[in-house]
């Protein structure tokens, strides 16, 4: 019988799909694996594959299983297929087919709607990797560097996921999307990724944790609208890779809050009340609460662009379709369709920002936007919480929604982070206040020296409260071997 | 008076508010507002299924309370309460400090234990922090018997075990020092169950090798002792009911530069295996010096004498002594305790030594005129240096 919870390790790729049983998908599977693995090596951490790092891999998909830790060495990640149990009688939750059986296999007539969506998915993936494959370099303790890695092999697992569903579900189509995935690259001229947010690089620590927390929380809500699909092993495969993504999320809360925290203490420690009095906290050695402020404002609204527009025909259509649905869309009480619903989305009148209510449908995106707001303002108020408890009077803010927008209703408009429209003129003024300057950038970089001794971490970020695993503090969590 | 009950909480200034833990819950216990990720106590069961997923470790925080703190209450929170001082159950003379078990039976048959130390017992600072009577004897844990090997010799005339129960898939956490219950099948004359007896566990947390769900039991089999013969004779296969795990205190610290002296005889070797594997695991031979008075009768009565001699000297200093060992003096552990008398005065001193005794009662009056000898020589006043040290969680007694 086939075991669906525990990983089999009978083929070169874990899983818990009956891979052995599937010569087709595991044959594409196994001519795929050595370009993954080329990819990994050439264009993962950079300098570490020799290091064994203390990682987290899931023998089985149920709750006791998918968190046993050891020391590994990144290449020899156990990267591997994993799809949350099929829920007995589960149907399509949303859209013109609610209520049918959720499909097993791809409706022929939403196979290319379903197929970009898992492209797009599975492009974000590797992406980040490539995006942050530098910094392990400059990692301020072994923890974070521990951390760093285990978003990297998850990531991959990640591709892994959606490679899967091309190879297994798709046919040749499939197969030459999934070789595309590895042959696009991250800030490349001529096979750029798909999304703008994962072309830029990821240039320091501070960068690397609000990446984390705003923009793979973008990432999060997309899974969890995914994992609302109508298509079986697609809602499957999110579900699984949500239990996942909650540790990247996890890194970058805890990572803003951690430097937070660090420049908070320093600064009542040499007696500095004002926050603003930047140079005198940048010469203790942490990133000043403006400037963390200012890389915020940054990285919410690049990750609010990953929406896409507030009104979407193509959203709406895939809602529709039952291929995707919205955040938690089992627990909202309404008729799934939408057919006569309508739903609030901001708009720009005449040079004034006005909310106006639209056919519910067509602000998928909107409503998704909405919830990522909320979710992601949970860590800021942690943030403020740290803040306050030092007595420092600073509160960090998620700028407006139209701040610094290339996509959507703000694309063209100047928004200040209150809200308010501004001129061209107003705006090239001020933008040195809001976003960071390239000055702003190189004194982050002149913080970023490795501290590589276990239980030591850099001074401008704060120990974690607990450790990874229930560790003591002084754990090694990466044993080094440079290459 | 409510009795008191173990509730289950979560950290909120360390949950990042995923709510995996809410997907993983299978009975529903697990909600969330805006703010915070809350457990109900009329629900949860302490399956674990939680515990695993969480990212952060937030989610492993237990209370044990008279009122469970409601859902409202635990979404207001911006910080975890502290653990309240909670009057012990009747019949135990403690009046406070850690909860060693939510069942009165063994919350007094630890306080017993512990009376030795002169007052209330305290986990040392640096300890991990203990999860306590995850089953009962209504809900107990079903272990299989792994082995069960004769560790004195054939000819000795006492007959100690060593048994290894396996787990299985069932989430038992435990730490060195800590004890389960066994209660062996049948009744008494009186038709009633008979009372479950506790066990030091002698293995370290993460099993008998590393990462083995299992855990070790060093017994003693006494003449006409029904539990103690019903464990002896389990064979590999059999099936045993756990309860337990217990004790809050009798714990080791986390901190490998701390100082520990473990005084024992017998079977109360048990948590000091523990302690040392423990040790060996995390720290190799970079931790401070551990230092071991173990007393028996003879050599071949002495529980894992031949593993023992094989630990470093460079991590154990082995004091094995006997009391009845052909062609040498009779020496008992307090003996040797005087001969090191000017290492023991020094480390009774020092604020990071963490002392532990352990095994039957009757060694307690020995060990304790020992260092009282040991400090008045140095000038010292033992009690006070007792009292401190076991205010601060450094010093243990644990006898029966």
């Amino acid at each position: 019988m086939l075991d669906l919870i525990n990983v089999a390790y009978d083929t070169q790729i874990p899983n818990n799909v009956g891979l052995s049983s599937d010569k087709r998908v595991l044959k594409a599977l196994e001519k795929w694996h050595p370009g993954y693995i080329n990819w990994w090596n050439d264009l993962g951490p950079d300098g570490f594959q020799e290091s064994l790092v203390y990682l987290r891999t899931a023998v089985s998909v149920d709750p006791k299983g998918w968190a046993k830790f050891d020391y590994v060495k990144m290449p020899e990640y156990r990267w591997g297929i994993l799809l949350a149990p099929q829920a007995e009688g589960r149907t399509i939750p949303c859209g013109e087919h609610v209520g049918q059986p959720a499909w097993q296999e791809v409706p022929g007539e939403y196979r290319n709607m379903l197929k970009r969506l898992i492209v797009i998915q599975g492009d974000t993936e590797p992406a980040s990797v490539e995006q942050q494959r530098h910094l392990g370099k400059t990692a301020p303790s072994l923890y974070d560097m521990r951390n760093l890695f285990q978003v990297n092999v998850e990531e991959g697992r990640h591709l892994w996921a959606m490679v899967y569903l091309l190879q297994k579900y798709f046919g040749a189509d499939g197969r030459e999307e999934a070789d595309d995935l590895l042959r696009r690259t991250s800030g490349s001229e001529e096979a750029p990724r798909m999304l703008g947010a994962f072309n830029e690089a990821t240039p320091d620590w501070l960068s690397f944790f609000m990446f984390t927390y705003f923009t793979d929380r973008d990432g999060k809500m997309q899974l969890e609208s995914l994992a609302q699909s109508g298509f079986d092993p697609l809602s499957r495969t999110c579900r699984f890779m949500l239990t996942e993504e909650a540790h990247h999320m996890f890194v970058g809360e805890t990572g803003v809050g951690r430097v937070i925290q660090a420049t908070c203490e320093a600064m009542k420690e040499a007696g500095i009340d004002d926050p603003y009095d930047i140079e005198k906290v940048r010469a203790l050695g942490v990133i000043d609460l403006p400037t963390i402020q200012k890389k915020l404002n940054l990285h919410y609204s690049l990750s609010l662009d990953l929406f896409g527009s507030e009104v979407s025909t193509n959203a709406a259509n895939a809602f529709n379709a039952g291929i995707k649905g919205r955040y938690q869309e089992a627990k909202i009480d309404d008729d799934h369709q939408l057919h006569s619903d309508t739903y609030p989305v901001i708009q720009l009148k005449d040079g004034k920002i006005v909310w106006e209510d639209v056919p519910a449908l067509s602000a998928i995106n909107m409503r998704l936007r909405d919830d990522y707001v909320r979710d992601a303002s949970g860590g800021v108020k942690r943030w403020n919480a740290t803040i306050e408890k030092t007595g420092v009077q600073f509160e960090m803010k998620m700028p407006h929604q139209g701040f610094y927008r290339h996509i959507g209703v703000f694309a063209d408009a100047n928004v200040d982070p209150d809200g308010a429209i501004i001129s061209k003129e107003e705006w090239d003024a001020k933008k040195d206040e809001w976003l960071p300057t390239k000055a702003d950038g190189d004194f982050i970089q002149s913080l970023m020296k490795p501290v590589w001794e276990p239980g030591k971490f850099a001074s401008w970020i704060a120990p974690p409260r607990v450790g990874i695993d229930n560790k003591p503090g002084d754990f090694e969590y990466v044993k080094l071997h440079m290459a | 008076m409510n009795a008191p009950l173990k509730q289950h909480l979560i950290d909120p200034e360390i949950c990042i508010r995923c709510y995996t833990c809410e997907e993983a819950c299978p009975v529903d216990a697990i909600t969330h507002n805006e703010d915070n990720v809350v457990v109900d106590a009329s629900k949860c069961d302490f399956c674990m299924s939680c515990i695993a997923p969480c990212p952060t470790g937030s989610i492993d925080n237990w209370r044990v309370v008279l009122e469970p703190y409601s859902l409202e209450e635990q979404m207001e929170w911006m910080e975890l309460p502290e653990q309240a001082e909670i009057a012990k159950p009747e019949g135990s003379d403690q009046d406070g400090g850690d909860i060693e078990a939510l069942e009165d039976s063994v919350e007094r048959l630890l306080a017993e234990a512990h009376a030795g130390a002169g007052g209330k017992a305290k986990a040392p600072a640096t300890a991990t922090k203990p999860s306590i009577n995850l089953y009962n004897l209504k809900k107990p844990a079903t272990a299989t018997v792994q082995g069960n090997y004769r560790l004195t010799s054939e000819g000795a005339d006492s007959d100690v075990r060593h048994i290894i129960l396996d787990l299985g898939n069932q989430h038992f956490p435990v730490l060195e020092g800590q004890s389960v219950g066994i209660q062996p099948p049948g009744t008494d004359e009186n038709g009633n169950p008979y009372l479950p007896r506790l066990y030091s566990i002698s293995s370290p947390r993460d099993g008998e090798r590393p990462n083995t769900n299992n855990l070790s039991l060093t017994v003693k089999r006494e003449e006409h002792g029904v539990c103690s013969n019903y464990v002896c004779d389990l064979k590999k296969g059999d099936e045993v009911k756990l309860t337990g795990p217990f004790g809050a205190t009798f714990l080791m610290p986390n901190d490998p530069q701390a100082n520990i002296v473990m005084i024992c005889t017998g079977t109360g070797s048990a948590p000091f295996r523990a302690f040392t594997m423990r040790r060996q695991r995390t720290a190799g031979e970079g931790g401070a010096m551990m230092r071991l008075f173990f007393g028996a009768r003879t050599s071949d009565a002495l529980p894992y004498f031949g593993p023992l001699k094989k630990v470093p000297d460079t991590v154990l200093e082995k004091h094995l002594v006997f009391s009845r060992a052909e062609a040498v003096e009779k020496e008992y552990v307090q003996d040797r305790m005087l001969k090191q008398k000017a290492s023991l005065a020094e480390l009774i001193r020092a604020d990071d030594t963490h002392v532990y005794v352990c095994g039957l009662k009757a060694m307690e009056e020995g060990v304790e005129a020992a260092f009282q000898a040991i400090a008045d020589e140095a000038g010292s006043d033992w009690h006070a240096i007792r009292d401190a040290m076991r205010e601060s969680g450094r010093y243990h007694v644990e006898t029966y």
